[in-house]
Parts: C-alpha cells; sequence; structure tokens
C-alpha cells in the first residue's frame, strides 16, 4: 500500500499527522539528551532548540526545501529557503539572526544561469533579513538522483526569553499576521495541471522585523509563536493547542483571505485554512496585550491585515474548533497531502 | 471532483470562454450549455464544462424565493422580529468574506 | 434585488448571508415543532450537499429531532470493486490509466490505483475530462480515461467523445446514473426517510421534473437544492414544509440552474453516448439503470472492447478480512452512519481506507472524518 508500514511515503513529508507520528516514532527515538533542563529541546519539536548559554539561549534551527517548482509566482527556492528559516528563528522569539548556513545538493545538468538566479535571490533575502550567509556546502548528484535541487539552510540566533509554540493558556487571543493560504495556493496554481490564471502569489518573505514589532509591543503577553508552514493554519494551531493543551476557537469570517486564494480555493475543494504560508505567524496574546500586538503589526508593511481570529478555551483540549458563521465544526488536522510538494 | 461553481464570462473564443471566478480565471468549453454565452453572462461549471447559463435575473428571485420562504408558511411569520429588523437595517447585502 | 453594482450582483450568486442563515435555522427549528415526531429524517443524494453540510458546521446547529441522513451519492463509493479492478488491471497491463483524484486510492480487491502506481504502472491525476484528451495527444502511447461520476460528470465525457477522441485514448466508463439508486433506498423496506433532497447540479442537466414520478411512486416530498450555505438551508425549510403539509411534490429551490426539463442540449449528448445499463453499485447491490454504459455506436471509443481486460487474478483473492466488516454499504444506504462502524477512525482512515467511503471526497466517512468525525460537535464542544 501506498506509505505503509515499511516504506516512507509522500504523505510523512507532508506535515500532518502522518510526518508527526514519523518523527515520534522514528526520529526521536534514541536520540536522547536534549537541550540543557530548561531548554527547547527535540522532544518538543518545536521550530527550533533553544539551549542556554549563560544569561541567553542560543536558538538554532534547520530546514530542507524540496519545492517544485523552483521558481513561482512570488519567490523561489532561494528566498523561501532563507525565509523559512529566519522565520523560525522568529516565531522561537530569536528576530535578530546571527548566521545562516546554505548546503545546495544539485542535479547534473541544473542550468547555470538558474542557479545563478536561484543565489541573487538567497543573497536579497538574506539582506532583507539582515540574516548573514556565512557558511555552506555544495554537492551534485548524478542526473536523476536528485530532483533539481535541494536546499538546506540552518539558522543561529539569540534571544533573552524563547518563546514556545506550547505556551497557550485559556483565555489567550490568537493573532494572525496576515492572509492565509497564499503560498500553498501560489504553487498549486503554479503547475500546469490546474490551469488556473489569477493573480496568486507566494506570500514568501521573512518576517523577523515584523515580530520583533510584536515582541516589542506585547512583551510577555505573547506566550506562543508558531509559522504556520505545511498543513497551513490548520496544523500549526492543531500543534499549538495539543502541546499547551487548551482548546482553541477560529471564527471563520475573521480569517484573512485574499479573494483570489478563496476564488480558487472554492474551484478546487481546498480549504484555504490548511494551505502553506511563508510569511505569516500566529501568535497567542494575553487578552490585556492584543490591542497593543495588533496595533504594532498592523503599522508593519507585512502585517497590514493582521487580525484577531480566535481564543483559546479550558474547554475541549486538543481541538480546534471553527465557528463557520452559518454553523460549527471542528476543523480537523490535515493528513497526508495528495498535492504537489510546496515547500 | 470538483463543485459546480458559478463565474463570470470575460472572453469567448469559438466554443471556449474564459471565467472569472472572483479574482481567478479558468478555461470553460460551452459544447453542452443549454443556452447561448455571451461576455459578461455567468455560467456554472462543472469539470471544465459550462453546464448552465445562469440568468442575471435569477439571482434577485433566488433571494425573493428565500424571504418568500421565511415570510410564509401558514403559521405565520418564521423570521424572527429582530432577524428582520436586522436585515432591513443592513440593507441586506450579504456577507463580504475578504 | 439585483443591484448596478455588477461586483455585489456577482457576490449574491454566492448566498452566504449568516443573518438569513439563522433565520433559516430557526425556521426549521420551528417546523421541526411542529411536526412534533422525533426524529424527523431527511435524506440527500449528493457528496457535494454532504461536503457543504459538514464544511458549513450545520449539523451542529440543526435541531436534534432532525436528521439530514446521506445516502447513495458518492459516485466513487459505488464504484464497484471489479470496476476497480478493471482499472488497475489495465494499469498493470502497461496501458496509461488517467482518471479523477478521487479514484486513485479506492481500494479494489487487492490493491487501489495509487498502490499500482507505486509499483511503476502509470496513472494520471485530471480535473477535466478535456485535460483527458489533452493528455491523450501529448503522450505517444494509449491512454484509458477511468470515468467516474454521475450524470453530470458523465455529460463531460459524452462531450469529449463526441469531438472525436484522439485515436489513442478510450473510455472505462464507471459513470452512475442516480433516480434509480433513489428509487431502491426509498423502496427499502421499513425506511424511515420522509422526504429527499435532491442534488442541485446533476437536476440542472436531467431537470426536475424526473422527480415527478418518483414522488408520485413513494408518496414522498423531493426538494431540489443548492449547494451554498442559504441554498441548502432553504431546501431543508421547504422540505420540512413538505413534510409537515404532507405534500408529496416536488419543489425547486435552485431555479438559477434548475428548471423542469434541464439542459436539453446537456440531455441529448448524454443520451447520444450513453444509455442505462443494469449494474452492481458497491456495497448496495445490483440497481437496475444504475450505471451509464457507451452506446454500441461508440464501441469503438470503448476501453472495455479495445482490450482483453483480465481482472481474474486480482478478483481470485477474494475480499480481505477487514473489508467484510465494512459498513459503508450501509453507510451509503443511508442506514447506518459512520460512527456506527467498529473500522471508522481505527483500522479505517483517511491514510488506510478500507471501504470507498473513507476515500472519496464525497464519502461520507471521509467527510466526518476530515471534519473531525463529530459532526455535530457531540461531546466536543
Amino acid at each position: 500500500m501506498n506509505g505503509g508500514e515499511d516504506r516512507i511515503g509522500l504523505k510523512h513529508g507532508a506535515g500532518g499527522r502522518a510526518m508527526r507520528a514519523l518523527i515520534e516514532e522514528v526520529c526521536l527515538r534514541g536520540l536522547a539528551g536534549s537541550a540543557a533542563a530548561g531548554g527547547i529541546g527535540l522532544a518538543a519539536m518545536d521550530d527550533g532548540a533553544a539551549i542556554q548559554v549563560g544569561d541567553r539561549w542560543l536558538v538554532v534551527t534547520t530546514d530542507s526545501h524540496v519545492v517544485q517548482p523552483i521558481f513561482f509566482p512570488g519567490g523561489d527556492i532561494g528566498r523561501l529557503a532563507v525565509s523559512g528559516t529566519v522565520n523560525d528563528l522568529a516565531v522561537m522569539g530569536a528576530t535578530e539572526v546571527t548566521a545562516l548556513t546554505c548546503s545546495l545538493i544539485i542535479e547534473e545538468g541544473f542550468s547555470r544561469t538558474d542557479l545563478e538566479r536561484v543565489y541573487a535571490s538567497l543573497r536579497a533575502a538574506s539582506e532583507e533579513a539582515g540574516a548573514p550567509i556565512v557558511t555552506g556546502d555544495t554537492k551534485v548528484m548524478g542526473r536523476g538522483e536528485i530532483d533539481g535541487l535541494v536546499l538546506n539552510t540552518a539558522g543561529v540566533a539569540f534571544c533573552s526569553r524563547p518563546v514556545p509554540d506550547a505556551g497557550l493558556a485559556p483565555g489567550d487571543a490568537l493573532i494572525v499576521t496576515g492572509t492565509i493560504g497564499d503560498h500553498g495556493m501560489a504553487i498549486l496554481a503554479a503547475r500546469h495541471a490546474l490551469s488556473l490564471d489569477g493573480d496568486l502569489s507566494s506570500d514568501v518573505a521573512p518576517i523577523n522585523g515584523l515580530v520583533r514589532a510584536a515582541l516589542d509591543a506585547g512583551g510577555d503577553g505573547i506566550t506562543a509563536m508558531k509559522d504556520p508552514t505545511r498543513g497551513g493554519l490548520s496544523s500549526a494551531l492543531h500543534e499549538m493547542a495539543a502541546k499547551s493543551r487548551v482548546g482553541v476557537i477560529v471564527e471563520e469570517a475573521a480569517v484573512p483571505v485574499r479573494p483570489e486564494v478563496r476564488a480558487a480555493a472554492d474551484l478546487l475543494g481546498i480549504d484555504p485554512l490548511v494551505m502553506a504560508c511563508e510569511g505569516k505567524a500566529i501568535l497567542g496574546v494575553r487578552p490585556g496585550a492584543a490591542e497593543a500586538v495588533l496595533t504594532a503589526l498592523r503599522a508593519h508593511p507585512l502585517g497590514r491585515v493582521a487580525a484577531r481570529i480566535g481564543r483559546c478555551t479550558d474547554r475541549h483540549p486538543g481541538a480546534v474548533v471553527l465557528d463557520t458563521g452559518y454553523g460549527r465544526r471542528i476543523l480537523a488536522e490535515p493528513e497526508g497531502e495528495p498535492l504537489p510538494r510546496i515547500c | 471532483m470538483c463543485l459546480g461553481v458559478p463565474g463570470k464570462v470575460v472572453a469567448i473564443d469559438g466554443n471556449c470562454a474564459t471565467v472569472d471566478f472572483w479574482g481567478v480565471r479558468r478555461q470553460v468549453l460551452l459544447d453542452v450549455v443549454d443556452e447561448p454565452v455571451a461576455v459578461g453572462d455567468y455560467v456554472l461549471n462543472h469539470v471544465g464544462y459550462a453546464i448552465r447559463r445562469i440568468p442575471e435575473s435569477e439571482i434577485g428571485e433566488t433571494l425573493a424565493l428565500f424571504e418568500e420562504l421565511l415570510a410564509q408558511d401558514g403559521s405565520g411569520d418564521l423570521m424572527a422580529a429582530d432577524v428582520r429588523a436586522e436585515i432591513a437595517g443592513t440593507g441586506a447585502g450579504p456577507d463580504d468574506q475578504s | 434585488m439585483t443591484s448596478p453594482d455588477p461586483h455585489a450582483a456577482f457576490r449574491e450568486l454566492k448566498f452566504r448571508d449568516p443573518v438569513r442563515a439563522r433565520a433559516m435555522i430557526e425556521a426549521l427549528g420551528r417546523l421541526t415543532a411542529a411536526i412534533g415526531r422525533s426524529p424527523v429524517s431527511l435524506m440527500h443524494v449528493c457528496g457535494s450537499h454532504e461536503q457543504a453540510i459538514a464544511k458549513y458546521g450545520l449539523r451542529a446547529v440543526l435541531p436534534s429531532a432532525l436528521k439530514v441522513i446521506m445516502g447513495p451519492g458518492c459516485p466513487v463509493c459505488v464504484t464497484d470493486t471489479r470496476e476497480v479492478d478493471e482499472g488497475v488491471a489495465l494499469a498493470r497491463q502497461g496501458v496509461h490509466i488517467a482518471t479523477y483524484g478521487d479514484m486513485l486510492r479506492v481500494p479494489g480487491t487487492v490493491m487501489s490505483l495509487a498502490d499500482a502506481q507505486a509499483d511503476g504502472a502509470k496513472v494520471h491525476i485530471v480535473y477535466s475530462a478535456g485535460q483527458a484528451v489533452e493528455l491523450a495527444r501529448r503522450l505517444d502511447a494509449p491512454l484509458v480515461f477511468f470515468a467516474t461520476g454521475f450524470e453530470t460528470t458523465a455529460v463531460a465525457t459524452a462531450a469529449i467523445v463526441l469531438q472525436g477522441l484522439p485515436a489513442n485514448l478510450s473510455i472505462l466508463s464507471a459513470h452512475k446514473y442516480i433516480p434509480p439508486a433513489m428509487d431502491l433506498v426509498a423502496a427499502t423496506p421499513g425506511l424511515a426517510v420522509e422526504g429527499f433532497l435532491a442534488a442541485g447540479h446533476a437536476a440542472t442537466i436531467t431537470g426536475w421534473g424526473v422527480f415527478e414520478p418518483f414522488a408520485a411512486r413513494h408518496r414522498l416530498p423531493v426538494v431540489v437544492a443548492g449547494f451554498e450555505p442559504l441554498d441548502i438551508l432553504a431546501g431543508l425549510v421547504k422540505l420540512l414544509e413538505l413534510v409537515r403539509n404532507g405534500t408529496p411534490e416536488v419543489a425547486n429551490m435552485y431555479p438559477r440552474c434548475v428548471t423542469r426539463a434541464g439542459n436539453l442540449r446537456a440531455q441529448e449528448a448524454l443520451w447520444e453516448v450513453f444509455e442505462p445499463a443494469t449494474g452492481r453499485w458497491r456495497g448496495i447491490a445490483d440497481v437496475a439503470g444504475g450505471n451509464l454504459a457507451l452506446r454500441e455506436k461508440y464501441a469503438g471509443a470503448d476501453a472495455r472492447r479495445r482490450y482483453v481486460i483480465d481482472v481474474e487474478p486480482l478478483a481470485r483473492h477474494g475480499s480481505r478480512a477487514l473489508a467484510e466488516s465494512c459498513l459503508c454499504g450501509s453507510i451509503m444506504a443511508g442506514i447506518k452512519s459512520p460512527t456506527d462502524c467498529p473500522l471508522f477512525g481505527a483500522a479505517c482512515t483517511p491514510e488506510h481506507p478500507v471501504g470507498a467511503c473513507m476515500v472519496s471526497s464525497e464519502g461520507t466517512c471521509k467527510i466526518w472524518h476530515q471534519y473531525g468525525g463529530y459532526p455535530d460537535l457531540g461531546g466536543v464542544a
């Protein structure tokens, strides 16, 4: 069977339940010793790890990027590679990036011009984020042994207070920094098979500056953060709710979605809530700090349509309930994704 | 399989129409639509074919149908007074989801 | 209320006003109370209706005495195991297969098309019949379009056949025709269903007139409904009115798409290419006139004529033990619900489905699972 017990299937990389199960059963097993007490280590399966060094925290993260197509409306694999890692650090609370690494595995026959284009993107994104790329690696594999180009980036940054994705408490407001589903839809639309024509661009961007603005305004009032990549808002909320052991209620009408994304989603029968974002964050915020955080986000060019989309409750811990405006339903976690690779 | 989704015809080339679905466009074939279609018409699309030309007058008529449904029923007004007032107060436009 | 502003008129096509929705839900409460029975069961026969009901979270706010049940409305779910085996056998014989995405993971006797694909067979997902034609033109090899779906979707298949298929393309028809199945379900002894909600897009093609003999024969009201939140709620309100008044008539609550006669041009295309045939509906048994088979005139386009499809190596394996506990048949007939099935959410999930209801995006089990398995939020919120 596809992706059965003894074979890894595409769903294991899709960011949903299957991937988490694989990580828990295979990757975590035997990898003892996470960070020192109080740190955020492998077992937390957070966006990164936080290790205490003196009176500061060293935050470390790594990501591999396998997106197809490599160039898509709104960005490319280079921009994605930098943004993905910078954003993982940012939502851990580490917005001043000390350094990035960047490794490439290139398929034999890959176009040199395309490679130069990807590098130009990497450099531009790195400058935009203030995140220098200090070291890397380059390998070439034979034609057909790898699909085009695979990028891996790792990032390190210091911060004074790491923000986990497990810190939500009942009563906390949930704020999203902008429109959701843009990246996922852009990638889908870029695939010839769907023949969709519209302004569907990825939102891929480093948001460390935006998160900095929120942290400056909200301080300790920001209890949890996550960036909703694969599996979209739905996956991210599920993880946060499960790890924090709170219930979440989302008001569907309050979730910002671009009209083009909603139209494409309607046409394809896909829920924007499960589509990836690559330039957004979800914040859990104490009620008293929510207004200040929203104001700070909206003052930033990348946060203009930031919105409060829901709240945490002590009822139904781990479950995410969606108020549709007509009724209510459970927002189920996406499982394996039959859709093309999107990040 | 995709739902039947309504959209607006923005261009026609032979039996192929470009249809705008609120911001994304797609090609839709006109081979089996029930009436001749012109630019500006609304059509219902199902797996790449237009299966109905939706007369614009039907939009208003459908809303009227809904009103009638809620207003009558033999046993009196089904719509609570506060809801009726709300509709009257807002000018009765459906919600803008964007 | 057509407004001079084209964008406003455009938006109104979406019929999603929450205020009117609330009024309709309240109306449902009043009507259910007026009827007095509990439960009052209504049946719909359309996966897209179930999707919409689940997506908008309607069951959580419907009156508790009102039960809206899904009948055999998932065309992929009712595609017989043998038909899936035909597709799989062809794929394993080396023929390229094009199919709608849903069909990919439906289990056959031994394996699904996805399993065959993992073993090296060439299976392509298409989003329209036209795409199957484009694919055939690009491929320098024989291609079979494994065509599933009800009459609405069969129209598209008919259209490409009438256009003239590329020489390397043929059709494996697993299309189904819904009215005979409604008849079968309505005739089930002991059926507690008091009214039917008919599928708005199938009716766009066939017209609502086809339900008049059905309503008369079974003395049951039928309401044709669309798929926006207001369409579904209005359809349910009208149906409850008819139930309360005891009038077994047909009402059309989707007049912007459905007329009494339907889309004659589409019907012409459909019946020119297809004829009704008796076929096995998975889990339900034989439905007279429930399958759509290519007419003799179009035998040249028929994959079953062009190829010798050997399903015996697959069929010989017999059903898997788990499959015997599968309740898809009863679920599709509306007698049981997914939560009645011991396999639901445990041995049978979208990742490892046992029955077709868990595979197709229009399958009851898949929809319930996708929306958390608690359509009325019972026990959760």
